[in-house]
């Protein structure tokens, strides 16, 4: 098969035998799409953020709210992240390197906070520690507020990012099997020393992977986050919470210029995630 | 019974302890919360919530615009995963990284972003209102976000099939003297079809929830763009717990719905590109 394919250049590119015409109108089309799906909407936010002027851009970004909202943003994903790690370094362990029955049944449950709309991931906190919720009473007699304060932030955030390391630590560790690990411990390595030196460096990158869709999902979460927010200025605002206030507020020129932060995060996840994807493809 | 099988590997017992215990306190044991408080509030008022004209408006629209930006995603999934795979061009590599930006962006900012291209001076809505097309604050807006929202959903589904589609399938119809129509139809369209179906099914779940893009540019009229998880939100900052938590309890059993869907599909779908 390899040889016909030397001796006929053009085999290995077979497609490059569409019509010209076809091959330019489909490309045409599907780049005409995504600059009106995603680049426009990219393009509006930066243009929006420095209509007016680099002092009012500037103004937005320093203003004592923001500050507060960036904070808070980083304190959330700096909990919750760290957790979902952690969950997810047990999760992949405890389900690719052994069998059990169950297994296919807990896969499955990690996986449900993708499956629900942020809304009643936010909704599911205030049920449970909300004032009509199932500890409002004791909490409110002991005087700790943990729906319309910070906790109920970091609680929604954990949530609604919670597979994402575990998902993709699943699906690498199963395709690695356990034999390097067998192997060391055969060698006389104990648990840290496997787990450290054999494991760890097999999965780095991946792991690297979770972590970067994690933290970018949980710095830009909003429905969930609103939902157990309460909307405190400068107390429980996160930075996408603070893009709709300013944006309800008609100061478009600030929404924007906090949303032109948030872009400039997602476009570096983007270019990150490619270089992992790059990183994970090598042998 | 046997439940765990026998390893020379260590761990299984904490590792498998702290995921349970993890699991349970942070999603099973507040999820059911929701089933809870819907259960105690009885059935006539679970009833009521759910009936009411608003929510069924409600209903009707995020159901509605999610499959209708679930086929447009697909149109157009199909089409960017199509020209990603088989045609090279000048920053390729760039339009295939910006296809995740709705993953990477954050809902709110894509809500105010879209809204501002069109409404009536905005980028494209200057030239669209004159033309009698309304997007912003419309039902019609509700579906640009959500196509937005859905559209990587398609293409990451629908990218890999096409990357592994055997070549020599194509080849040999051609050889047999099918026309590239019928190449197309016959051979590829039935090849990636299950994915479309995985990539369309994928994008309706997630625009059902979605809530951060949509309440900017539907404008949230009563009766006409408001949106379910919009509901959940205005029946809690009412203090209407029961209200809101019977509408959650619909949308969370008609998610769970999709997805054992999606699990069927995508073992269906590799059963189609895994060699036996």
């Amino acid at each position: 098969m390899t040889n016909t394919y030397a001796i006929n250049p053009h085999a290995t590119q077979p497609h490059a035998k569409d019509p010209t015409l076809v091959r330019w109108g489909l490309t045409g089309l599907a780049l005409a799409a995504l600059v009106m799906f995603i680049v426009l909407p990219l393009a509006a936010v930066f243009v929006q953020a420095f209509e007016k002027g680099w002092h009012v851009y500037r103004d937005a970004i320093v203003q004592p709210e923001t500050v507060s909202a960036i904070e808070l943003s980083l304190l959330a994903v700096g909990i919750s992240v760290p957790m979902n790690v952690l969950f997810g370094l047990a999760a992949a362990w405890a389900i690719t390197k052994f069998q059990f029955t169950g297994k296919n049944v807990l896969t499955t449950l990690i996986d449900i906070p993708f499956g629900v709309s942020p809304v009643i991931s936010g909704l599911v906190w205030v049920l449970v520690f909300g004032v009509q919720g199932w500890f409002g009473p004791w909490l409110t007699g002991h005087d700790i507020a943990i729906i319309f304060a910070v906790p109920g932030i970091i609680l929604a955030t954990t949530f609604v990012t919670f597979p994402f390391v575990a998902r993709e630590l699943i699906a690498l560790m199963e395709s690695q099997g356990t034999e390097e690990e067998e192997a060391a411990l055969v060698l006389g390595a104990n648990t840290w020393q496997m787990f450290f030196r054999v494991t760890l460096p097999n999965i780095k990158w991946g792991l690297l992977y979770g972590v970067v869709l994690c933290t970018a999902r949980a710095l830009g979460e909003f429905g969930a986050v609103s939902v157990v927010s309460g909307h405190i200025r400068g107390q429980t605002n996160t930075l996408p919470l603070h893009v709709e206030i300013l944006y309800n507020e008609y100061n478009y020129a600030g929404a924007f210029a906090v949303a032109s932060l948030l872009s400039v995060l997602a476009v570096i996840t983007l270019a990150l995630k490619k270089f992992l994807e790059w990183k994970t493809a090598q042998p | 019974m046997l439940f765990k099988r026998q390893s020379i590997l260590p761990g299984f017992w904490p590792a498998f302890s702290y995921t349970a215990l993890y699991l349970s306190l942070i999603v099973l044991i507040p999820l059911s919360a929701v089933f809870l408080k819907s259960a105690t509030s009885g059935w006539a008022h679970f009833w009521q919530s759910v009936r009411s004209p608003s929510v069924v408006a409600a209903y009707r629209l995020s159901f509605g615009a999610s499959f209708a930006a679930g086929l447009i995603s697909v149109a157009i999934g199909f089409l960017i995963a199509w020209v990603l795979v088989r045609y090279q061009f000048p920053g390729k590599a760039l339009a295939d990284a910006l296809v995740d930006l709705p993953f990477a962006l954050p809902t709110a900012v894509a809500g105010i972003a879209l809204t501002s291209l069109y409404v009536e001076n905005g980028w494209l809505g200057r030239y669209l209102v004159p033309l009698g097309i309304r997007v912003a604050f419309t039902p019609l807006g509700v579906i640009v976000a959500l196509t937005f929202i859905g559209l990587p959903f398609v293409v990451r589904s629908v990218q890999p099939v096409l990357e592994d589609a055997d070549q020599e399938l194509e080849e040999a119809a051609s050889s047999l003297g099918a026309n590239r129509w019928q190449i197309f139809s016959r051979v590829i369209f039935p090849m990636v079809r299950p994915a479309l179906l995985t990539g369309f099914a994928l994008a309706f779940a997630r625009a059902l929830g979605e809530y951060g893009s949509v309440i900017f540019i539907a404008g949230n009229l009563p009766m006409k763009t408001e949106i379910v998880p919009l509901l959940i939100v205005t029946k809690l900052e009412q203090y209407d717990y029961s209200g809101s938590t019977a509408i959650a309890v619909v949308m969370l059993v008609a998610s769970f719905l999709l997805l054992l869907g999606i699990n069927v599909l995508q073992r269906r779908s590799r059963r189609f590109t895994e060699p036996a």
